[in-house]
């Protein structure tokens, strides 16, 4: 055992090389899945307090709340029912039910554990959630308040009574259902005709409609833990092809193969739990730093709150360090297999050389082409979002294995070109050193060209987003809580008032809401059909067809003309679809007329149109008249959308940097590494008259050129993983496509950012060869004697 | 014509238990178009006197004169010159340059030089037996093929002096007759000096004089041998 650890203690570098690899690979993974468990537990949390997605519900027709009458008649029949208010108070979600009659595990006394029933029911009632969001509630909130770290994240739990005096509401919004119900009870219809069932699959449940966006960041994290695994995979085979040699002699003094294979999987065990432990460290501080932005996002983007503070969870920990255990395992798989299948006389089985290099690179690029072929039939074979992902990962990976015989190639051609001796050292050096290079060459590609893929897509999505802003948001102002009489007398001459209303309703299966607009120009100038029949705004004012989004479009498989029931008993043709980016929600309009028919619900504000010279005036006057916060003019509603959408990109970027940063370590270890093997090689054309400080340049050289080569191989890898995650799984996660803009300038940045990262690798193996002593060149000479 | 004049070179390195002084003050001179042999035990400081001769290291004390240079007070980059251009060097494990075809190791060093002479290195691949391997590794030739390579890159660029370590240690008997009987001819007929380090009393008896190194000193002249 001692004589395999002295390796360790010759090699520090290489050491450091696989503790650090293996710990960045399990903090960028481990960092992920902290975001992603968090968001798990928020939702689980929201699930347990108020049963979504768990128990099934009774729901009051549109327009209208359940009523007492209507619970207690339940009751009576045997029904076991407990009345939900939910709502919104500044910004925090209140939820109020029954202690009495909820189900077991659910309400503020599940949330609030040694809460006293009585403070609930007091006159003055109870609001139990966590420390922050009761922090967070307004001073004039009458009410006592109890700490409960067990709530669900922004939200507070309180009786019924508390609720619906907070809210300002009568009645409920559901009954929910306890899970055992007597056999023998009335049927629903009898008791409560006008009540309809849902079931736990039909509400929205938030860790499904987010699961998408947890998906994007798993991938995210695998591709991460797959470039450290890289670094892992260079250095084992490293250190196991050096210590051949002192295998070769144990065995030959009598040790036997298992026992040293035993001695070495243990050290790597040992290794690989110390490298996991330090990649949880990491992680955890990863996503410490992530899970704001993460939180913003999921609320943003879905209405889905998840607490913005990290805990730690143990099978998170556990789960972290099997992912380092297997990383370990499946990098150093094939250098144990070497060692354990190489007859005991015979030397090493690294080779060196252009031909060998040659012959590898082919092998590997038959595997990618194969791989690319496989990417492809998956693509055309469909298969949902999983097929989307699997179609992403034999792109990337076929890609990376094409690159050693791509940059084989263009090196080839660059010695042929070159009739200047040094050139052509240098073209033909590099290419020697590919194995040597490629493991960490083919990480950069990865993590380029998922920067690439990822830019690309948030670019499109962010110009086609912009857009779409232009034409949704065209009011000059925005008023919400307001009623149209009261609006009418502060407008100027010629201000139109665009209602809107909306209306929760449930479209061909999916959760989603119904729209009502105005007849105006506003909408036929501004908003852009992906697909519409001939005349459609004509015929949407006309009552004959129904506008829809493209998410309900397209998730529930609709077509021009094809009949949607979009309020109870009427059913409507699809006249034209609409992006709606951003929204889960399927969504669908009606003209101003039949929604008023259909749905009792109010505007709950209006856009105003008005000459754009007077909306700061009309503002004005409208602050004044209205509290300040009810006035949102168009620009300030843009912002406030964009930040939104920046803050959703936000950790992808970051994810982005960190995966380059990953890249840029695995260049450096393998420069690092190989350095010392370089000196036979490098020597005797510093023997034949180069300087040393040549030699350090032409490392640089080296390194940025190989890194340059990557980067263009990269783009159109990124560009096709673009197209992958714009064409297929942005379609199957969310439901809307949208258009591959390209953004040259930001390649370039990239471009930049890589060669950078290349230089930065190269620079100090570069300055230590240039400052290597002759003593220690001529060793080179000498040594083999 | 001296060519080439060494004066109480001394040279130390550093050792586990402090320096090891391996050249304590040797002296010798060589003319233009002569060879000499550099014998001794080893460790005696044969290869460590050529290497100081050719520029690769700087001496700790004592003074080298090339061609009317003084080599011990060159900068890195004049040493670095100086070996490129007046000095060819054959070392016993050849040392070719592994990424580079047979062709390219050949001329590197007078590419390198700025003054490739397509027509001589093809004399000297064909004297030297290597015209149909030209296209190969070095990896994929033998071991006196790859040693036949290295003195054609040493005489390619036209030095003004060959040092050779052991030219022909790696080589068996009649590969290493044929490589030195070769070398020779070509050095003479380069008009270069030729400065041999060998075990070798074969390969000694060859050079017009020799020279034996004991603990760092020249210890003996054998006749023919010029003195400094």
């Amino acid at each position: 055992m001692r004589a395999l650890l002295a390796h360790w203690r010759r090699h520090p570098l290489q050491l450091l090389t696989l503790v650090l690899g293996l710990a960045l690979a399990t903090a960028l993974w481990s960092g992920v899945q902290a975001i992603n468990g968090e968001a798990r537990a928020s939702y689980d949390a929201a699930a347990q307090a108020v049963g979504e997605g768990t128990l099934d519900a009774l729901l009051p027709p549109e327009g209208r709340r359940v009523t007492t009458a209507e619970w207690v008649a339940l009751r009576r029949a045997g029904w076991l029912a407990s009345p939900i208010i939910e709502g919104r108070l500044d910004g925090t979600r209140v939820l109020g039910l029954d202690p009495l009659t909820a189900p077991q595990g659910l309400g503020p006394l599940a949330v609030a554990e040694d809460a006293d029933l009585s403070a609930f029911l007091s006159p003055e009632g109870a609001l139990a959630g966590r420390a922050d969001v009761l922090a967070a509630l307004p001073p004039t909130v009458a009410a006592a308040r109890i700490e409960a770290p067990g709530a669900p994240p922004g939200t507070v739990v309180t009786d019924l009574r508390t609720a619906a005096r907070l809210l300002g509401v009568s009645g409920y919004d559901r009954l929910v259902l306890l899970p055992d119900q007597p056999l023998r009870r009335p049927p629903l219809a009898d008791v409560a005709p006008s009540l309809r069932l849902q079931t736990p699959g039909e509400a929205a449940d938030p860790g499904a409609l987010t699961a998408s966006f947890r998906l994007n960041l798993t991938a995210f994290g695998l591709l991460s833990f797959a470039v450290g695994l890289f670094i892992v995979h260079g250095a084992v085979g490293l250190a196991f092809e050096q210590r051949r040699p002192a295998i070769r002699t144990l065995r030959a003094l009598g040790v036997p193969l298992g026992t040293l294979m035993l001695w070495l999987v243990l050290e790597l065990t040992v290794l690989a739990v110390l490298a996991g432990a330090l990649g949880l460290l990491g992680g955890y501080l990863v996503a410490a730093a992530l899970l704001p932005d993460v939180a913003g996002t999921l609320r943003g983007l879905y209405g889905a709150d998840v607490a913005g503070t990290l805990a730690f969870r143990p099978l998170w920990a556990l789960s972290g360090l099997a992912m380092a255990l297997g990383g370990t395992a499946l990098a150093a798989a094939s250098a144990l297999r070497r060692l354990a299948t190489t007859p005991l006389l015979q030397a090493g089985t690294r080779r060196s050389g252009a031909a060998y290099a040659v012959r590898r690179a082919c092998r590997q690029a038959l595997a990618g082409a194969a791989l690319l072929l496989l990417a492809l039939l998956i693509g055309l074979a469909g298969g949902g979002l999983i097929g989307g992902f699997a179609t992403l990962g034999a792109l990337m990976i076929g890609g990376a294995l094409l690159l050693p015989l791509l940059l084989d190639r263009v090196l080839s051609l660059g010695a042929r070109l070159s009739r200047r001796a040094l050139p052509r050292f240098a073209w033909a050096d590099a290419r020697a050193e590919l194995p040597g290079l490629s493991l960490a060459l083919m990480a950069l590609l990865l993590a380029m060209a998922a920067n690439v893929g990822v830019s690309t897509m948030v670019a499109s999505f962010r110009a086609t987003f912009t857009g779409f802003l232009d034409q949704r948001l065209a009011a000059e102002l925005y008023v919400d809580g307001v009623s149209e009489a009261d609006l009418a007398p502060l407008l100027p001459e010629g201000a139109r008032i665009l209602p809107i209303a909306r209306a929760p309703r449930t479209l061909a299966g999916l959760p989603g809401q119904v729209l009502t607009l105005r007849d105006d120009p506003t909408y036929r100038e501004n908003w852009r059909f992906l697909q519409s029949v001939p005349g459609a705004w004509d015929r949407l004012a006309a009552g004959e067809g129904t506008l829809v989004n493209e998410q309900l479009f397209r998730r529930a498989r609709l077509s021009l003309g094809a009949p949607l029931e979009v309020a109870p008993g009427l059913t409507l043709p699809v006249l034209g679809v609409y992006g709606d980016y951003g929204n889960p929600l399927a969504e669908a309009i009606l003209p101003e007329a039949l929604f008023s028919r259909s749905f009792a619900q109010p505007p709950e504000g209006f856009g105003l149109r008005v000459a754009p010279a007077e909306a700061a005036a009309l503002a004005a006057r409208l602050q004044a008249a209205f509290p300040a916060s009810q006035v949102i003019d168009q620009a300030g509603l843009k912002a406030l959308s964009l930040s939104i959408f920046e803050r959703t990109f936000a950790v992808t970027g970051a994810l982005n940097v960190l995966t380059l940063a990953v890249a840029g370590f695995a260049l450096l270890m393998s420069l690092l590494t190989l350095a010392d093997t370089r000196l036979p090689q490098l020597a005797p054309v510093w023997a034949l008259g180069t300087r040393r400080r040549t030699l350090g340049r032409l490392e640089l050289i080296r390194a940025t050129g190989l890194a340059l080569l990557t980067a263009l191989a990269a783009l159109p890898l990124g560009l096709a993983l673009a197209w992958v995650l714009l064409a297929v799984v942005n379609v199957e996660a969310f439901g809307w496509r949208i258009p591959l803009l390209l953004f040259p300038l930001d390649w370039l940045r990239l471009l930049a950012l890589a060669l950078l990262a290349a230089l930065l690798a190269a620079l100090w193996p570069a300055l230590r060869l240039s400052r290597t002593p002759p003593a220690v060149l001529l060793k080179v000479f000498s040594d083999e004697r | 014509m001296t060519l080439l004049v060494a004066q109480g070179v001394a040279k130390a390195y550093p050792g586990p238990d402090g320096p090891v002084e391996v050249l304590r003050g040797a002296s010798l001179s060589l003319d233009a178009g002569r060879t000499l042999a550099l014998t001794g035990e080893s460790g005696s400081g044969k290869s460590t006197l050529l290497h100081l001769i050719g520029g690769l290291d700087r001496p700790d004390a004592g003074s080298i004169l090339l061609d009317g240079t003084e080599v011990t007070t060159l900068s890195d980059k004049g040493r670095a010159h100086l070996r490129r251009d007046r000095v060819g060097v054959v070392f016993q494990q050849f040392n070719l340059i592994p990424s580079l075809r047979a062709g390219d190791n050949l001329g590197f060093q007078a590419r390198l030089k700025g003054q490739p002479d397509a027509p001589w290195e093809s004399r000297l691949a064909s004297r030297l037996g290597l015209a149909a391997h030209l296209h190969k590794f070095p990896e994929e030739l033998s071991g006196g093929q790859q040693q036949r390579v290295a003195i054609a890159r040493a005489l390619a660029a036209k030095p003004r002096l060959v040092l050779a370590d052991e030219p022909t240690g790696n080589l068996d008997e009649a590969s290493a007759e044929a490589v030195l009987a070769l070398m020779l001819d070509l050095v003479r007929e380069t008009g270069a000096a030729l400065l041999v380090v060998t075990h070798s009393e074969r390969v000694a008896a060859r050079m017009d004089a020799r020279l034996r190194l004991r603990q760092g000193r020249i210890e003996e002249r054998i006749a023919g041998a010029p003195a400094p």
